[in-house]
């Protein structure tokens, strides 16, 4: 690990005013960060913590939502009666992803903004344009069993590795971010993150020194809700492909569904088109190909991640078949 | 170059570290070493660096005593218990979280001690593996592994012993797991699986894991 400069901050704005400096950059858990600091993929000169700001509540919203703090822990995000009864997807997710230890340390912040697992992102001799922009992908023809299938571009093909981040896209999270002039700003998690495109080190849409507060999740909408990961171990393993669906049906009729993906993008993967086909739509075969087909449009496998084509179809079917005969 | 070795605090014992891909990739670390000023080896600070960021002070309880430090920022909380306090019963296995053989508990919550600095914890309540026994008298968690052979080279053990507390601890306080059937249900009953998923952070290569989770479930006081 490089040697750096430490110091806690004391609002969030001067956090945010801290972080803005070249070199900077904020530490919550760290789970994320001082991994990739000891294998100096990051290399900031400052570190500023904000572990003991108080921002680590769950709130009611006068909509009946919830406000989750930025430095509500992952553990305790996925223990909440609240979360558990109204958004048990999210729960789950939060469950289905580290280990516990790593879910004691983790924030709801730093776990939207943890970076790709690629393995050429995390091996400095090797060329990475997320890591070192212009160097080249060595993941295209290398080993890409994880990789992305959606989205992807000539110059990046890694995936999103949040299970927290797929839940909260299906329940249309919202993000709140404070900047060093103490502005506010609210973004739609569906805009929150970028495709790789060009610039695959740019992966949110955050401007420099803008810092996460809180994640404010809309009421509920209605239908069971399910989340349901497939990997390579029975536990503490990143997602080969998941699903986040809240699936609203009664007697094989399907009223209304939402449905997003881990580990098939560089951000989790929502298709509306998708989620429209199922309005009104029987709960069959036939339907479930359909709707695997709308969300796969334009799928690319890399030779080790072909796989992951015919799996999200058949998780999917899957999710779909359990969530219609749970009613 | 980047500078090898820089992890050390400048206050440390001198030490040359020279890890493997050094050698593999320059075959000239000893060369290097020998070039070098003796007081820039020591600092872990190749000559031309940056000098070093200043040192920070803190205090951390550690089973229940007060320890002042004066540490390296970067210092993680598993090399200031270990290299700083020789307290060496916390194991680094992959120093990245992987694994958990560094596993503490932080106010009485399980994390990977690698994966986070000392000066995070100014002012904090740690419990490490030494911390467990009463005058004399093994935790219960560390008779059970004892009584079941909860383990065969050993390397793990102390963080198995502080994440199993810690899981215990979680699971009395009704935190559900991803293998929890219903999640509405206030608390789960713990199972052989829910025992399994729960401990998942903490990686046996002996996979010493029947007698681990028969030594969890006697120290649960639940039927072995």
């Amino acid at each position: 690990m490089k040697a750096f400069t430490y110091q806690r901050a004391d609002s969030p704005a001067q956090a945010a005013a801290a972080a803005v400096k070249p070199g900077a950059k904020i530490i919550a858990g760290g789970t994320n960060l001082l991994d990739l600091m000891k294998l100096q993929v990051e290399t900031p000169s400052n570190l500023v913590d904000i572990n003991r700001l108080p921002l680590d509540k769950i709130e009611e919203t006068p909509d009946g939502g919830l406000r989750i703090g930025t430095l509500v822990r992952n553990s305790d995000l996925a223990a909440d009666p609240r979360v558990r009864q109204r958004y048990g997807v999210l729960s789950r997710a939060l469950l289905a992803g580290a280990s516990a230890q790593l879910r004691n340390k983790a924030t709801t912040g730093g776990n939207l903004l943890q970076r790709t697992r690629c393995y050429y992102f995390y091996d400095i001799t090797k060329p990475c344009n997320k890591r070192s922009p212009g160097s080249g992908c060595a993941a295209i023809a290398g080993f890409n069993r994880i990789h992305a299938i959606l989205g992807t571009s000539e110059h990046c093909i890694a995936t999103h590795p949040s299970d927290m981040a797929v839940a909260m896209r299906a329940l249309d999270a919202m993000v709140e971010t404070v900047n060093g002039q103490g502005e506010t700003k609210v973004i739609p998690i569906a805009k929150f993150y970028r495709l790789p495109g060009n610039t695959p080190e740019t992966e949110t849409s955050l401007k420099p020194g803008e810092i996460i507060t809180a994640v404010t999740l809309p009421p509920p909408p209605p239908g069971v809700q399910i989340y349901r990961k497939v990997r390579d171990r029975a536990s503490y393993a990143f997602a080969l492909v998941s699903v986040a669906a809240i699936v609203d049906s009664t007697r094989g009729r399907i009223r209304s569904a939402r449905l997003a993906f881990g580990g098939l993008a560089h951000r989790p993967w929502r298709v509306a088109h998708a989620e429209q086909r199922l309005v009104n739509a029987p709960a069959n075969t036939t339907t479930f190909t359909a709707v695997a087909d709308a969300v796969l449009e334009g799928a690319r496998g890399f030779g080790g991640n072909d796989f992951k084509v015919p799996l999200t179809r058949r998780t999917l079917t899957g999710v779909l078949s359990e969530s219609t005969t749970q009613t | 170059m980047d500078d090898h070795g820089s992890d050390r605090e400048p206050d440390a014992p001198m030490r040359f570290e020279v890890d493997r891909r050094t050698v593999i990739e320059t075959g000239t670390t000893a060369l290097l070493l020998a070039a070098l000023p003796h007081a820039a080896v020591a600092a872990g600070y190749a000559s031309g660096d940056e000098p070093p960021p200043p040192p920070v002070n803190l205090e951390l309880q550690i089973n229940g005593l007060r320890h002042s430090l004066t540490l390296a920022p970067r210092t993680t909380l598993l090399d200031a218990l270990r290299e700083h306090l020789a307290l060496t019963g916390s194991k680094k296995g992959c120093d990245h979280g992987q694994c958990g053989a560094c596993t503490v508990l932080i106010d009485g919550r399980r994390i990977n001690s690698c994966l986070t600095l000392a000066v995070m914890h100014d002012g904090q309540s740690i419990s490490t593996i030494e911390g467990l026994a009463q005058g004399g008298n093994l935790h219960p968690l560390q008779r059970a592994f004892v009584e079941h052979d909860g383990f065969q080279c050993g390397y793990c053990t102390s963080g198995q012993i502080c994440s199993a507390i810690g899981m215990l601890a979680e699971s009395r306080s009704g935190m559900p797991s991803y293998v929890t059937e219903d999640l509405t249900k206030s608390a789960a009953e713990l199972t052989d699986a829910e025992i399994r998923e729960r401990m998942s952070g903490n990686i046996c290569r002996c996979a010493a894991y029947p007698n681990i989770v028969e030594a969890i479930k006697q120290a649960a006081g639940m039927p072995t």
